[in-house]
């Protein structure tokens, strides 16, 4: 148990260095770029920014006349405190504020499409890899790369469409419905859900290809083992072989692979939220990149980094109760 | 000895071309690519320039305007074309150059070990971790927007797997008896990696570069689509930045966007089916069972048992 403990504290470790780095890219970025950032900015809207926003603005990027090195500490300072500046488009309302909102719905639609995701590639990979002399084995891979290769955000605009705009059978926009009122209540329950299925299920079917092939693979490896041979010797059930003794193993790499694919798919769900008007982080992205409001984009880069970093150091812990070799 | 170098040589890339016709995926894949790598250099000059107004703006398509015309009036089947010369060209630069990278910094990574590969290591990995597309669009939102600045933004943010998938094969080379012979022989280190150890990878090159070039052009095409690219440039991201500010969805226009993503997920999955094919002739695993199919009648085949036979067979 002691060393469970250590390799969950080793991998926090880890996630603050990536955060830290994360934190420094975020520092680093506008100060590299020729030229003081403000005044980029400021030629950019052209006059069109009040003197006062441009004041705020070099406050929060840190931009004061000390030493790089003492507005690094200021700046880490402000960002422990949760201070991520303040916006330009939304003068003067403070980013956190503004990001604060979005979050919710970025981690609720792609934690859940990249859930949904995993439990039904996996289990295509489990049963393709079983009957691999099927048809389906030949028909699947080749169908759901091709879907794969699509990008996140054209496959949205055409799901959007066609479900959408033409048969009107889904929403065109938002997390809900106009007149719901935001509650633990059923009909903003349903109403949430019948306005995510739409980049949920875009979501999902672009990403479905990916968990299926790569379970499919290790399972084929997995059933090429002794001990698969021998269970099947001892008269064991097919059932039992495929799902106990194979699948239990042939999942790990999958396990480990969600972690890294969590950042993956929530850079496609930044992309869909946009297509779909969906009020997460990345429809605050696309209106942030639109009216180039730096500190809001910046904010959003770090939410989102600690976000993932948090995830993947969840899937760690889960992790070890999948997989004895990292308790020993 | 260089007539005998020249045969090694030809060989190897003889083999390369003849596994290629001969597998069927790597085949078809290698065909549409091609046919899009000619179609973007040898088209454009006999049709239309793809930024001139031509007609009415949103014509739906028809036999004067194959794809028909978008929100600006200039002609669909033109930009999709000439967008192609772009797109394909910054994805598949930054395919090589990440490529490069990754084999320079896992490939040390790997064949060192020790310290330097626990500092490496730990790059790469918080690399891997980081969101790509946050960062990718903050890059891209300071510095001015040019392909220079996309190949740079796309190099930065997806070296770091490949570096991985390296550094670890690097990790088997490292104790085989041949780099121990290299070694004893009085090789220096980076000739055994680039002349000894490299070659010998090539395959998992070959498909890391179509991995990074699938990733380069998915993603070039969403910064792009965001704005981030050049918009006054016709690229297949830059099509559909066009498509969605002239609001394709709300005037029902599909034409406008359908035929660029058509073609971005041609291209991927012709790049995918690469990858499978080259799998398929390097993999032993699937060699080996390639040949067992071959031998055991259909019927005698139980669910769920891999063969393990001997691929030299």
């Amino acid at each position: 148990m002691n060393s469970s403990v250590l390799y969950i504290a080793r991998r926090f470790g880890f996630y603050l260095i990536a955060a830290f780095a994360a934190l420094t890219l975020n520092f680093i970025i506008p100060r590299l770029m020729p030229g003081d950032p403000a005044s980029i900015i400021f030629a950019r809207f052209k006059g069109k920014l009040k003197p006062e926003a441009i004041d705020a603005m070099r406050e929060s990027f840190g931009l004061t006349n000390d030493p790089i090195f003492f507005q690094y500490i200021s700046y880490l300072k402000s960002i422990l405190k949760g201070d991520l500046g303040t916006s330009i488009a939304y003068f003067p309302a403070p980013v956190s504020e503004i990001i604060g909102g979005g979050l919710v719905w970025t981690i609720f639609l792609a934690g859940t499409s990249m859930i949904i995701a995993f439990l039904i590639g996996t289990t295509l990979g489990i049963i393709i890899a079983w009957n691999r002399t099927g048809k389906l084995d030949t028909i699947l891979p080749p169908t759901l790369a091709f879907f794969g290769a699509f990008p996140y955000f054209w496959l949205a605009m055409v799901f959007l469409y066609l479900f959408g705009f033409s048969l009107n059978w889904f929403p065109i926009g938002r997390a809900y419905g106009n007149e719901i009122s935001p509650g633990y209540n059923l009909p903003f329950f349903i109403s949430t859900l019948y306005h995510a299925f739409l980049p949920a299920l875009t979501l999902v079917f672009v990403s479905l290809g990916g968990w299926m092939l790569s379970m499919r693979n290790t399972m084929i490896s997995t059933l090429g083992s002794d001990y698969i041979t021998f269970a099947h010797a001892k008269g064991i059930s097919s059932r039992s072989i495929m799902l106990r003794y194979a699948a239990r193993n042939a999942i790990l790499p999958n396990l480990t692979g969600f972690g890294m694919a969590l950042g993956f798919m929530l850079s496609g769900a930044l992309l869909t939220e946009m297509i779909f008007s969906y009020p997460g982080q990345g429809f605050l992205l696309l209106q942030a990149v639109q009216t180039q409001d730096y500190p809001l984009m910046q904010g959003i880069f770090m939410t989102i980094t600690l976000a993932v970093l948090g995830a993947n150091w969840l899937v760690d812990i889960a992790i070890l109760f999948f997989d004895p070799r990292t308790r020993k | 000895m260089i007539s005998n170098k020249n045969v090694y040589q030809k060989s190897i890339l003889a083999r390369w071309i003849s596994g290629i016709i001969g597998n069927q995926k790597a085949f078809i894949g290698s065909c549409i690519i091609l046919f899009f790598g000619v179609s973007a250099i040898f088209i454009p000059p006999f049709i239309q320039s793809p930024t001139d107004f031509l007609s009415t703006p949103l014509l739906p398509p028809s036999f004067e305007y194959f794809f028909g015309t978008n929100g600006q009036g200039q002609d669909v089947f033109a930009q999709t074309i000439c967008g192609a010369r772009q797109t394909l060209f910054v994805g598949f630069s930054a395919g090589i150059l990440v490529v490069i990278i990754g084999a320079l910094i896992g490939g040390i990574a790997g064949y060192y070990g020790g310290r330097i590969d626990d500092i490496l290591s730990l790059l790469i990995n918080v690399f891997l971790v980081m969101p790509g597309l946050p960062l990718m669009v903050i890059l891209a939102s300071w510095l001015p927007p040019s392909p220079g600045t996309l190949l740079g933004v796309l190099v930065l943010t997806g070296w770091a797997w490949n570096a991985r998938v390296i550094r670890s094969q690097m990790m088997t080379f490292k104790n085989r008896d041949f780099v121990s012979a290299a070694i004893v022989s009085g090789e220096s280190n980076i000739r055994i990696i680039i002349i000894e150890i490299m070659p010998r990878m090539l395959s998992l090159l070959a498909s890391s570069f179509i991995g990074a070039s699938i990733y380069s052009i998915g993603a070039q095409v969403g910064l792009e689509f965001l704005g981030l690219g050049d918009v006054s440039t016709v690229t297949w991201g830059t099509n559909l930045y066009w498509a969605s500010n002239n609001l394709a969805l709300l005037t029902e226009s599909w034409w406008t966007f359908v035929p660029t993503g058509f073609c971005i997920a041609l291209i991927s999955f012709a790049l995918t089916l690469i990858n499978f094919g080259i799998d398929e002739v390097s993999n032993p695993r699937l060699i080996s069972e390639k040949l067992w199919r071959n031998k055991v009648p259909e019927n005698l085949i139980t669910h769920g048992i891999t063969p393990v036979s001997n691929s030299n067979e």
